[in-house]
């Protein structure tokens, strides 16, 4: 539901590390996102290029990769995917795991011109 | 040509006049830092902050109205965010709380640069207790830092037992969670234990107290657990 304003945030970063390594251009932004990070694949297509209007990566392409979400159980220790909420461990079927990963919202790379 | 490192995190490669430049940081960033700061305002205070998460209408105004009325208002500002209007402000300064309208416009959060804007009306020296009652949404403020202390999620007996379970990444993060309504309980068919066993699942994490702003019941639990006593003002 936030996508526009995590992407405005995007901006801002892309265009300080554009400036700052001297590029023209950014032709490509990869993104990587866990499962769970609470942002929608067809929002953020769609608010990528109003969101970079205006700046070096007006142009660019962009790339998720989606991270699947990964629990620790505390018992345990047995790692899982997760789909939805954490559940209960698949081992040994007690509750309380630690999402390792699956929340993630990171600015992986960018491709720059030149 | 490109270099094979950079000092502030960036790898950058390449030839033939492109560059990857690899940089694996966070979206939120900026946020994280300037919640750090906050956080640091805040412990250097010793002033208690609470971030106040439920959806729309679950009572969160309402809740914080009935703690003013239990145990005053004197030393509690809140934070509040809306959408649109400041009507949420009106109330709590009704009810003889420090208010501060935040009026987010199309944002469905509250991020740590409003609440620092926010901070700029209040006098956090004289405060005992800061609530920041964030906008009405289950899912967007779960991501966004504000420097707080704790979390409070609130779930009305009117929004059914399974929200923790829909929405598990801010229940997840929530220290305490507050069963609201309960005065409604048996009207609206809401089964407290199933609703306490979803909590377990997926936020074993927090404490849950079960509390109505219209009869009071466990008013004086949840003001004990966010450090205000009964006995205070009015």
């Amino acid at each position: 539901m936030h996508e526009l304003s995590l992407l405005l945030a995007l901006a801002e970063q892309v265009q300080a590390e554009a400036q700052r390594h001297g590029a023209i251009r950014v032709l490509a932004v990869e993104l990587r996102i866990g499962s769970l990070a609470g942002v929608d694949a067809d929002a953020l297509a769609f608010a990528f290029p109003l969101a970079m209007a205006g700046t070096a990566a007006a142009d660019a392409r962009l790339h998720i990769t989606w991270l699947p979400a990964i629990a620790r159980c505390r018992r345990c220790g047995h790692r899982f995917g997760v789909a939805g909420g954490v559940g209960p461990c698949p081992r040994c079927h007690r509750h309380g795991a630690d999402l390792l990963q699956g929340r993630d919202l990171h600015l992986h790379s960018l491709t720059l011109d030149p | 040509m490109c270099s094979d490192g950079d000092r502030r995190g960036g790898a950058l490669k390449g030839g033939s006049g492109l560059r990857t430049l690899t940089l694996q940081r966070s979206l939120l960033a900026h946020n994280q830092t300037l919640a750090a700061d906050l956080r640091r305002r805040f412990a250097a205070l010793s002033l208690p902050v609470v971030n106040l998460l439920a959806s729309p209408g679950a009572g969160k105004t309402a809740l914080l109205e009935a703690l003013a009325r239990r145990c005053g208002g004197e030393g509690v500002a809140v934070i509040v965010g809306d959408l649109a209007t400041d009507l949420d402000a009106r109330r709590l300064r009704q009810a003889g709380l420090t208010a501060v309208a935040l009026t987010t416009g199309q944002a469905c959060h509250l991020d740590a640069a409003m609440v620092q804007r926010g901070l700029e009306h209040l006098d956090l020296g004289s405060l005992q207790l800061l609530v920041i009652e964030n906008v009405g949404n289950l899912v967007c403020p779960a991501a966004f830092d504000l420097g707080e202390g704790r979390r409070l999620v609130l779930l009305s007996v009117t929004e059914g037992e399974d929200k923790p379970l829909k929405y598990p990444a801010l229940f997840q993060s929530a220290d305490l969670v507050a069963i609201s309504k309960s005065d409604l309980a048996a009207a609206a068919g809401f089964d407290a234990a199933l609703a306490r066993q979803h909590l377990q699942q997926v936020a074993p994490q927090a404490a849950v107290v079960s509390v109505s702003a219209r009869t009071g019941e466990g008013m004086a639990a949840l003001a004990a657990a966010l450090g205000l006593s009964a006995d205070r003002g009015r």
